[in-house]
This record gives C-alpha cells, sequence and structure tokens, in this order.
C-alpha cells in the first residue's frame, strides 16, 4: 500500500484510510515520541510521517512546535516540551529559516561573520538540545535556493547564495560527523532529486508557509522515516536475490552461462554490471546477500562465476538454487541465518514470483523492481538499509554470518554437545558498559526481539546514563571463538536498591544461543554483585510476541517465581543459593582483572 | 465534461480527503459545511482536486475560492 515506490498523490489524498487499515494490521509496533519543531508548516509532514512509521513498526507520538518556533520552543525550555520528554527531536528547517545572506557589497569578512552567526543560531540549539533531552536529533540540511543572482557564478562567489547554502551544509555535516547522537535528513539531496523547481513552489510558501511543495511530502516523509526507524533498530538485514534477469540478462539454464548478459559487452550486460558492483558495495556496510532461484545449483554457480561479473559465489551467505518455491526457500534462509523473515529484501523480476512471496511471507519487503536500469536506484531510495550508524560489527556482519554456518556444520560432526562448545576454543570478555560498545549496545537492545527479558529499548544516550549511573550494575558479553570473533552478544543492566538489584534489562544476540554465554553471564553479575553486598536479585519477564524461547530463563538458573501478571513473571534469587554454572567459556583471561 | 461529471468526481475526492462516504458537495458547499474542512485540510483537498483533474489552479484562483461552485466553474474553463 504505502511501499517504496509509491504513489505521492494517493497516500496524501487517501492518508486516512492507510492510517486505519495500518492500525489494525494486527503489527505490534514500538512506541516512540517524536518531537517536531518545524521552521515552517509541518501539519501534512506528521500527518504522512505518521503513516510510514506505523508501517516500518513504530507507533509515534508527536509534539509539534507553533509556527516557526522550533529555536524558540528548544532555547526556552518550552514546559510542554519539556514535559514531553521526546525520544527523538526532529528540526525541519529549510533555506527560508537561514537568517542572513551575503550582499554583493559586503566583504569576505562580513559574509563570514554572517555564517558564523547563521551556524551559532543553530549549534546553540542542538548543544542545549543535547544537554536537556539526552536524545537522537534530526537536523534537515538546507535545499539550494530558488534563484541565483549571479547566476553560474552564484556557486563560486563568495556573495552567491548557492557558495553559501553549500558552506552551511559542509559545515551541518561535520558537526554531524562529530556527535553521535545527530543525524542529517538530506533534503539538499532529496530535493535535487524530485527536481528542486518542482520542490521549492513558491506558492505553497506564500500561502500556506510549506517550504517545500506539496506532493514531495510522501518521499520527504518516507526518508525521514527511514532514518528514525534505522535509530530503533528496525532496518533489513538482507537480500534475497533471484538470479535469471535479475542479476544477468537471460536464463543461465536455458542460454548457457556463456550466453547470459552481465559485463560490458552489451549496454544490458553492463546494466547488469553495474547492478552487481551496487550489490557488493552492500555487502561492505553488513548486508547478508543470499540467492533464491529456479534453477540447478551447476548453473547458478556457473552463471556467479563468469568472471566479467561483479559477484561470485563467495559473496553470498545462503545459495538457494532449487525447484522449490521460492517463498519457502525464503523462510529456509531466514531460518538458517537466525533473524526474522521480517529482516530479508526479496529482489526478483518477475512479477509472479513476487506476488507468492507477498502472500506467503508477508512480512519480507518485496519491492516492485520493473525494468533492470531501475533495480539499482529503486533499492537504494528504498532505505532498507539506512545507515545512522557503521559500527565494525556491521563492516564484519558476512564474516561473522559464514562461521555460524561453518559451525553449524561442524557441530554435526560431534556426537556430545559438550565437546562440541569445548572445540570452538571460546573465550569471552564480560565487564560493564564501555564506551568504544555504546554503540553495538544501543544497537542490541533495539534490535533483539527473540532472547530478550523485557525488551526495552535504548538509546545511545540511554546507554551512556547507565554506564555513569552508580546506581547500575551493568555488563557486556563479547565471545570470541575458533571461527572468529563474535563481538558484543549479550547486555545485562541491573538496578540497585539497597541490598537488592532489580534486573532492568537481560538480552542475548540469537546468533549464540546454545553456547553456554547466557550462564557465563549469570556467574558474572552474580560476582560483581556479592562484590557489592547485594543479597538479593530480581528479575522480570515480559512477554511479547517473539520472546517466549526465554520465558523459563530464571528458572533455569536457579530463580523463584514470586510474581505472575497474566504471562509477565517476577523472579527471585537469594545470591547465596547461587550455584556457579560451568560451561565452556573462558571469562575476561584476555587481560588482568581491576 | 460535464458539470455532473465534475460533481461525481469531487465527490469522490471529498470522500476520500475527509473518509466521509458520506459527502455530497453542491455549488453552495462551503467550509462551513463539512466538519474536519480548516485551513490545513484546505491544502490536502487542493492538492488532491489538482490531481483529479490534472490542472493546477494559480495562487490568485486558490486564494478567491468562495465555495464549490467556484471550484468548479475554475475546472470547467481550465
Amino acid at each position: 500500500m504505502i511501499d517504496y515506490p509509491f504513489d505521492n498523490e494517493e497516500i496524501l489524498r487517501n492518508s486516512k484510510k492507510i492510517k486505519k487499515k495500518l492500525l489494525c494490521d494486527g503489527t505490534t509496533r514500538i512506541h516512540k515520541k517524536i518531537a517536531v519543531l518545524g521552521g515552517s508548516t509541518t501539519h501534512d509532514i506528521i500527518r504522512i510521517t505518521e503513516l510510514f512509521l506505523l508501517d516500518q513498526g513504530i507507533e509515534p507520538e508527536f509534539y509539534e512546535s507553533e509556527y516557526s518556533q522550533y529555536w524558540q520552543d528548544v532555547m526556552f525550555d518550552n514546559p510542554e516540551l519539556v514535559s514531553f520528554a521526546p525520544d527523538i527531536v526532529f528540526i525541519h528547517t529549510s533555506n527560508r529559516n537561514i537568517l542572513e545572506y551575503p550582499m554583493i557589497s559586503d566583504s569576505e569578512e562580513e559574509v563570514s561573520e554572517k555564517k558564523d552567526r547563521t551556524l551559532k543560531h543553530f549549534y546553540d540549539m542542538w548543544d542545549k538540545i543535547e544537554k536537556t533531552y539526552h536524545c537522537p536529533i534530526i537536523q534537515n540540511n538546507f535545499e539550494l535556493p530558488g534563484f541565483r543572482l549571479l547566476g553560474n557564478m552564484d556557486a563560486s562567489d563568495i556573495h552567491g547564495r548557492v557558495r553559501y547554502i553549500r558552506e552551511l551544509n559542509i559545515k551541518f555535516a561535520e558537526y554531524a560527523a562529530g556527535h553521535e547522537n545527530f543525524y542529517i535528513n538530506d533534503i539538499d539531496y532529496m530535493s535535487s532529486c524530485f527536481g528542486l523547481d518542482k520542490w521549492s513552489d513558491s506558492a505553497f510558501w506564500h500561502m500556506y508557509k510549506y517550504c517545500m511543495c506539496f506532493s514531495a511530502i510522501p518521499e520527504f516523509a518516507y526518508n525521514l522515516s527511514n532514518i528514525i526507524k534505522s535509530i530503533f533498530g528496525k532496518n533489513k538485514k538482507a537480500l534475497v536475490l533471484d538470479l535469471d534477469n535479475t542479476l544477468w540478462g537471460g536464463i543461465v539454464g536455458d542460454d548457457g552461462a556463456e550466453n547470459i548478459e552481465i559485463g560490458q559487452e552489451t549496454a544490458l550486460g553492463q546494466t547488469f554490471l553495474e547492478f552487481q558492483n551496487y550489490l557488493k558495495l552492500q555487502k561492505d556496510i553488513g548486508v547478508l546477500l543470499n540467492i533464491d532461484s529456479k534453477n540447478d545449483m551447476e548453473n547458478a554457480l556457473a552463471g556467479l562465476n563468469r568472471p566479467d561479473g561483479a559477484l561470485n559465489p563467495d559473496d553470498f551467505m545462503i545459495i538457494k538454487a532449487n525447484w522449490d518455491p521460492k517463498s519457502i526457500n525464503l523462510s529456509m534462509i531466514a531460518k538458517e541465518l537466525n533473524i526474522g523473515e521480517d529482516s530479508l529484501v526479496f529482489v526478483d523480476d518477475n512479477p509472479v514470483e513476487r506476488d507468492i512471496v507477498k502472500q506467503q511471507v508477508p512480512s519480507a519487503a518485496v519491492p516492485e523492481v520493473t525494468t533492470p536500469e531501475q533495480y539499482l536506484r529503486i533499492i537504494d531510495r528504498a532505505g532498507y538499509f539506512e545507515t545512522t550508524k557503521l559500527s565494525e560489527d556491521d563492516k564484519k556482519r558476512n564474516e561473522m554470518y559464514k562461521a555460524n554456518i561453518q559451525r553449524a556444520e561442524e557441530q554435526k560432526s560431534f556426537a556430545d554437545y559438550n565437546d562440541f562448545l569445548k572445540s570452538l576454543n571460546m573465550t569471552a570478555q564480560i565487564r560493564a558498559f564501555a564506551p568504544m560498545y555504546y554503540a553495538r549496545i544501543a544497537q542490541l537492545t533495539n534490535k533483539s526481539n527473540q532472547f530478550n527479558l523485557t525488551t526495552k529499548r535504548y538509546t545511545q544516550s540511554d546507554i551512556e546514563k547507565l554506564a555513569d549511573d552508580e546506581n547500575y550494575i551493568t555488563l557486556y558479553g563479547k565471545l570470541t571463538d575458533k571461527y572468529g570473533d563474535n563481538g558484543v552478544v549479550s547486555v545485562v543492566a541491573a538496578k540497585a536498591d539497597g541490598d537488592k538489584i532489580h534486573i532492568d534489562l537481560w538480552l542475548m544476540s540469537c546468533r549464540v544461543l546454545k553456547r553456554d554465554m547466557e550462564y557465563a553471564m549469570m556467574n558474572e553479575l552474580v560476582t560483581v554483585a556479592k562484590k557489592r553486598g547485594i543479597e538479593q536479585i530480581t528479575g522480570y519477564y515480559y512477554k511479547t510476541a517473539k520472546n517466549s524461547m526465554v520465558k523459563d530463563f530464571y528458572a533455569l538458573h536457579g530463580f523463584t517465581k514470586v510474581g505472575e501478571n497474566g504471562e509477565d513473571s517476577v523472579w527471585t534469587l537469594n545470591i547465596n543459593d547461587y550455584v556457579f554454572k560451568e560451561h565452556a567459556i573462558a571469562v575476561n583471561t584476555d587481560e588482568s582483572d581491576e | 465534461m460535464s458539470k455532473e461529471e465534475i460533481y461525481e468526481r469531487l465527490n469522490t475526492v471529498f470522500r476520500d480527503v475527509f473518509d466521509d462516504d458520506e459527502i455530497e458537495v453542491n455549488e453552495n458547499t462551503t467550509s462551513d459545511d463539512i466538519e474536519d474542512w480548516d485551513s490545513l485540510e484546505h491544502i490536502n483537498l487542493v492538492a488532491a482536486v489538482e490531481q483529479e483533474f490534472g490542472i493546477k489552479f494559480t495562487m490568485a484562483q486558490v486564494m478567491g475560492m468562495k465555495n464549490v461552485g467556484e471550484m468548479v466553474d475554475i475546472i470547467l474553463g481550465a
């Protein structure tokens, strides 16, 4: 209904019906408070952004500043905004909000002072937001101006607005690069894609004080919602690709690998090559590539081994080349990678295959990719893999998942599971939250659904606060084995209250299920708690649609159930009754204890 | 395009925009007659009408429209 590429006018006109439909589709959503502070009208931007967020699993609650009060709301602590306590602040400004532009008579120094004053107006506000709300900030950069007084020289002369705006945008980008929780909504790029003349419709400004034309609002809102869903860990994780006429031209089984179109020989071959190159870049940012194709394996591999293609079989996590329904292969891929079906993007040129997958695996994204020359743009603009943080783990993700698949292979050859675990030579680092892992820890709290006792979501600044709070015991667990470093895979936070602690957060990544990591974590928590003189530990299980695998977690660790509310439960453990668990992981051996 | 045809198509636009299948507009309909028709929804309505008829109102036309009848006259003249 509102999947990219969508119909802007349709969405604007039928937003109320679409919203109703989304609200009763049975999805469970996370609730987030979003403050929209505008330098122009924001009413319809909120109306449409809400739709896309609902579609991406987020139920937003909005605060909307009075018209053009973005700066005052922040700087003078509007009590309404303060009590709203936003999870995200979005500053919707445009070139209409630039306070001072260069005049032709200005000296170089005067131009530079104007630029500094304009920037200070924003810097002050951003710093204030960070200090007051400790939440992520999304800030528009500026679209290019609607006129060029100096013609082409407007881009080069210091008095030109084109040059001036470009310089402001670079300064905004530098601020973003230097601040963890600050994200640019790139309306400079959006407006040029849309067409600047169409985007900056002055009638809409003069009549309604909209800084952009009405029909651009859905694209704008979609782009914004992609940043928000990425911050809250709702990105897709994997591409599942067809082969024939998706990664190359022609049918490899009929035409033979030597006759498919890929490479520099033909226009179509170049188009597919460009697409393959793009997919290879996706892999570098941690997107997992997979194949789901109706082909014999031999032919599939022959096509992928064409030396003039960019991708080869090693680039893929899982290659399913068989004659089973693609929807079944798709579900198997999710299972083998241990990720949700809602993390998959299925790309196939054949509309019939797309329809079957849409029906059978409704939570997967299935873009209408049209013709080969459009594949790249459609997938790119859809923002499935919108990057708000590029952690080291993201760059290594393909290797980590590959090692997982190898481990699963090896497990088959051991009769005794404990022997298998020992053979992995596992070592773990389990310590209090450390700054270098804040990004990953926050990411895990937003991504983990299955092995997650309370499913509480935290932003990176929340994590920083927990780490600094002396009342909290925090632990991250990082697991390494002979196949490689899994990175941070488990996170625990417990709040102290006298001689008791309450476990607010306990999660583990499903990539390390059944490795005893949870026992190593509990042993460590008990050890740390004992040192602090804690007598009792209380654990909570909050049931969600996805976390039933841990409903007996605390029972397994020797806790006693002391309360129940529906399917939620509360458990306690007398710390002196705890029996330390044996496991196959060497903990904190790589450096001395403090 | 006849007037009747325009009114019929306008009715579907109004019903979509205000999500109310009961709406019937006539030449005297104004924003006072439809509960949700405020200045903000007006923008959405005008955009949807433009889209439906493949036209673009000038600023003067948008600002000058007093009722649905005047809107229809502009559409007829476009």
